[in-house]
């Protein structure tokens, strides 16, 4: 494998992570929180369908973005109220919101657009266009650097950059601030903090939102970054891949930009056989690297490599008085 | 009770005109869904058109998920439906157990054969029509490497990237063809985003034309390709339209015609198989104002000249699915 495929692959990677990374970190504010998550496919869903249909209608990136984000929000109100305000099983409330997605969102692009559940391709200021990084093309012609900076680093659009910074971000929030103490005590012992007078369902509803938040962005990159346009299903099954990233981070930041890495970068090799094959001498097939991922997860919640102790009082609703 | 009478026999005379009224052909569309701009949208034009001359009515049905096929089916042909269409090669298996239930329902199917006194089936010589757009390919590719992405890995999509990989030869013996499939399940035929990642791969190892033959995937292959400012060509309806001066041509696949077709016949629908190839316009290459610009002169004749040659049996292009060998490309 030469240098120039490697940076096809590295380019690749980062554009397969960054939809896991915004969803993964999405779930990671949820569950620290105490509330588990398994709708953010049906949230990425939603959004990408909202933000492609609003940027195709006001011909503005930005609109679509705030729609696809509303919608996300929205639809993880909907399971703030059904998990934590009504103590519903969150599972299922995540289960059901998933099966709503992806039904509602053909049905709306069909009524919309009608164009069997697609919304027309977007163009120009429409889409969110690839950004080339200060001093790319200068720095071009220095050995092994300037290639990869030029063709990994630079040239993706606004919203890869801002997913690398969420990490940070989040690692400050939920480390460095008051609030981010009190989200993380809220998922492992809701009653100390009840007891402290801090209100359990106010700090769940704000972690909830900020997965609406996460999970938008999310969902318009893929469909205004990445492509052109929403399509039925076109998360294709990525929400979930995201939680098997999160559970193999075992719910910490920084881990989960590497585990969105390693995993878009699997996806990346599915995508080129023959390099696999070149380098390993054994033809793999394609499907055993598609699946390599929840390999993966499975052998850390099984142990094989460290612990993953989820927060504690993740999936139990919080009641106040018995 | 004469009036009774009256009554009963304009009530049962009734139920007859509804009973006819209700032989409606109907059409099922497989997972790729009604408006893939591809396969299954080409099968709905050619309902379309044949209600639009005829005046009738006919019912359709999309599928959602693989355990509706046989059911689906089966209501049909319970609710009357005379003939009953279906797209794709999936219903296969269905079709089998279901036919021998219905001897009195015709059934088409496209894309497979079924054996049954009461099934017509529809093949494409779909290999014929991607050689056609494999020389076109050749031709137009400057850097010699083109490419190949699939939907779903099965015989049936390797025969078009076969005929494909040798009409790309026909033309530059010493060309690369890049293959990829999407994927190993029908999920395959819908993820824009890994064809758009798949396109980006192929122009990385010095494809400037790629064909997608992967229904709803080939979006995302267009535009990455569009994106990218390389070539790409569309399969089954004629896609030259979706990035005007960025598609070289579609490899058409008269689907519409076959639909047409079968709900013409209706109640008389022949039985047997169908084999629709360049002979009988079956197959073969979108030419329209949005890739004028794109194909020369010389290209044309050149395509035009083998498609003679192919139609006189002069030239014989290799069918993947007659040996699962390809002379010309490896999967």
């Amino acid at each position: 494998m030469d240098y120039a495929t490697l940076l096809q692959i590295l380019d690749s990677t980062i554009r397969l992570a960054t939809p896991l990374l915004f969803a993964c970190l999405a779930g990671l504010y949820s569950e620290r929180a105490g509330i588990f998550d398994i709708g953010l496919e049906g949230k990425m869903l939603m959004a990408a369908m909202s933000s492609a249909s609003v940027a195709f209608l006001t011909g503005s990136v930005w609109a679509g973005l705030m729609a696809g984000i509303l919608a996300s929000m929205l639809m993880a109100g909907i399971h703030g109220v059904a998990s934590i305000t009504f103590r519903g099983n969150q599972l299922i409330s995540g289960v059901a919101l998933n099966f709503v997605a992806s039904g509602i969102t053909v049905l709306v692009a069909q009524r919309l657009f009608g164009q069997g559940g697609r919304t027309p391709p977007l163009e120009g200021e429409a889409r969110f266009n690839p950004i080339t990084l200060p001093f790319a093309e200068e720095l071009q012609g220095v050995p092994i650097l300037g290639p990869l900076y030029y063709e990994v680093i630079s040239g993706h659009s606004l919203l890869v950059y801002i997913a690398v910074l969420t990490v940070p971000l989040t690692w400050w929030i939920l480390f460095r601030t008051r609030f981010g103490l009190r989200l993380r005590a809220v998922g492992e012992n809701p009653a100390a903090v009840d007891t402290a007078g801090i209100s359990v369902v106010g700090l769940r509803f704000a972690a909830v939102a900020i997965t609406g938040i996460l999970c938008g962005l999310a969902g318009a990159y893929m469909a205004t970054a990445l492509q052109a346009g929403f399509g039925r299903e076109m998360t294709a099954g990525r929400g979930y891949i995201a939680l098997a990233a999160l559970i193999f981070a075992k719910w910490r930041p920084v881990a989960a930009l590497w585990a969105c890495l390693l995993f878009g970068f699997f996806q990346a090799l599915a995508l080129r056989p023959d390099v696999v094959q070149a380098v390993v001498q054994v033809k793999i097939p394609v499907p055993f690297l598609d699946a390599l991922p929840y390999v993966l997860t499975v052998l850390v919640l099984a142990g094989f490599v460290g612990k993953a102790i989820p927060p504690r009082a993740g999936g139990e609703p919080y009641v106040k008085e018995r | 009770m004469t009036l009774m009478k009256q009554f009963l026999g304009a009530a049962a005379t009734l139920a007859l005109t509804a009973g006819v009224a209700t032989a409606e052909p109907a059409i099922i569309f497989d997972l790729g869904g009604k408006f893939d701009k591809s396969f299954n949208e080409a099968a709905f034009n050619g309902a379309e058109r044949w209600a639009q001359e005829t005046g009738g009515t006919y019912k359709e049905l999309e599928m959602q998920d693989e355990a509706q096929r046989e059911q689906a089916l089966r209501r049909l042909a319970e609710a009357g439906s005379n003939p009953v269409v279906m797209t794709g090669f999936a219903f296969g298996d269905a079709l089998s157990k279901v036919a021998p239930d219905f001897p009195d329902t015709k059934f088409a199917i496209i894309d497979m054969v079924v054996d049954a006194p009461n099934v017509k089936s529809v093949v494409f010589n779909e290999h014929e029509g991607s050689y056609l757009v494999g020389m076109m390919a050749g031709l137009a590719s400057k850097t010699g490497t083109v490419g190949f992405i699939g939907g779903m890995d099965i015989p049936l999509i390797r025969k078009f990237g076969c005929g494909y990989a040798q009409g790309v030869k026909a033309v530059n013996p010493d060309a690369t063809v890049v293959l990829n499939m999407t994927g190993t399940t029908p999920a395959a035929w819908n993820d824009p985003v890994k064809g758009a990642e798949l396109a980006k791969g192929q122009k990385a190892q010095g494809a400037d034309v790629i064909y997608a033959a992967a229904g709803g995937t080939g979006v995302g292959v267009l535009q990455a390709a569009a994106d990218e400012g390389i070539l790409s060509i569309g399969v089954d309806s004629n896609q030259n339209y979706m990035h005007p001066g960025k598609v070289l041509t579609s490899m058409l696949k008269r689907v519409d015609n076959a639909v047409y077709e079968a709900f013409k016949e209706g109640t008389n629908l022949t039985p047997g198989i169908n084999v629709m190839g360049l002979a009988n316009d079956g197959v073969g290459y979108a030419m329209d104002e949005n890739n004028a610009s794109l194909v020369t002169p010389e290209m044309q004749a050149a395509v035009d000249e083998a498609a003679a040659k192919i139609k006189s049996g002069e030239l014989v292009v290799h069918d993947y699915m007659s040996d699962n060998t390809c002379p010309a490309a490896t999967f």
